[in-house]
């Protein structure tokens, strides 16, 4: 899931202050899992807002309101109204439904009320930890399902790299070194001998090479 | 004759626990011990009912003050949802003063059933401190009929 964070509301306040009516635009799909930009979020973030314009003596009209999904058109149209009839969107979603919204609303300014921050999952109650990097080409077959491009603080393919104290990351020793992990994982489904391959460097073309990445699937087009 | 401009008298929001906070509040009229009136209580059946919301949301409609009283620590009801509200409301707290709002505008304390006096103290030092921040800025921009805290 994506998982992000809100903004400050001082952050917010400097965002939104050149408008007179401001929808705050949740999105019910992996932010509200993540407690940061669901229905919930959207009271908290809205009545802070409504604080805040008053205490810096602006005028701004805050409305809220929480579609299904931010990414995709068919739910986008639940919120036309809503969006027509404000000034400028707050867009509680992840960086992809801020750009759907805005696309599709090509006269209408569209902010991002969160900072988008990794691909990851609930560890915890309140605790998420990244755990893909979304590299385009998936590794973890060879590394006991523990992904060394994201888990990894130096991105190793072949690891460990000789700072790891115990099990401890010689950058976070708050940390598992990500390479005991995938020792440990290997040693107990008997793929060791996956260790003694050197891995050759890794082809970044699917990840960062020429701007965004897309996929077309030709069997499911119209 | 110009009318004397009435002092300044807190509105302070309580939501106080069913188990512990609500029944001492009983207890402290049945023995009759003086509290400030500048209180409007709300049952609630545990402050880990409370959502966070419930606390902005009484600071946008302009109250003064919101003060949350559960058990004592240990002492829930439900094991741990005076825990939870403490970890709201100290969250909401830090979000206060992001707004711009002095965050001794909400306040948690712990009482038990029996502690009738101890809660008239909590209640009389919270109106106080309101007392002394003054009136709730976003309050003075809310006409009378907005207003929901009368």
């Amino acid at each position: 899931m994506i998982v992000a964070e809100r903004k400050t509301v001082p952050e917010l306040l400097d965002i939104i202050k050149t408008h007179q009516k401001l929808l705050v635009l949740g999105c019910g799909t992996c932010v509200t899992v993540c407690l940061a930009g669901g229905e919930r979020e959207v009271s908290i973030i809205s009545s802070a807002l409504r604080m805040a314009v008053k205490l810096n003596k602006l005028s701004v009209d805050v409305e809220e309101l929480t579609i299904e999904r931010q990414c995709d058109n068919v739910f986008i149209e639940q919120a036309a109204e809503a969006i027509e009839r404000n000034d400028a969107v707050l867009s509680l979603g992840c960086g992809a439904g801020v750009q759907a919204i805005a696309e599709r609303y090509p006269e209408k300014p569209v902010y991002p009320g969160l900072n988008t921050t990794f691909l990851g999952i609930l560890e915890e109650r309140g605790v998420w930890t990244e755990k893909c990097a979304a590299c385009g080409d998936c590794v973890l077959h060879n590394f006991g399902g523990i992904c060394p491009v994201t888990r990894c603080a130096k991105h190793l393919l072949n690891g460990p790299c000789g700072g790891s104290r115990e099990d401890r990351c010689e950058v976070r020793p708050d940390r598992e070194c990500a390479w005991q992990l995938v020792y440990r994982r290997l040693k107990n489904i008997g793929q060791l001998d996956r260790l003694k391959k050197i891995t050759p460097p890794k082809n970044w073309k699917t990840s960062l090479d020429g701007g965004y990445r897309t996929i077309i699937r030709e069997d499911h087009r119209i | 004759m110009i009318a004397k401009p009435k002092p300044f008298e807190p509105r302070v929001l309580a939501f106080c626990c069913h188990y512990c906070a609500y029944a001492s509040a009983d207890l402290m009229g049945s023995m009759r011990i003086q509290y400030p009136p500048n209180i409007r209580i709300i049952r609630t059946p545990c402050t880990g009912r409370l959502e966070v919301e419930y606390y902005l949301k009484a600071l946008e409609q302009g109250a003064d003050g919101v003060l949350v009283a559960g058990c004592m620590e240990g002492g829930c009801h439900f094991i741990d949802g005076n825990l939870f509200a403490k970890r709201r409301v100290n969250h909401i707290r830090n979000m206060l003063e992001e707004i711009g709002l002095e965050k001794e505008r909400l306040r948690m304390v712990n009482v038990s059933a029996s502690m009738a006096r101890p809660l008239a103290d909590h209640i009389t030092d919270m109106v106080e401190t309101i007392r002394q921040l003054g009136p709730s800025p976003i309050r003075k921009n809310i006409t009378a009929n907005q207003s929901e805290i009368a």
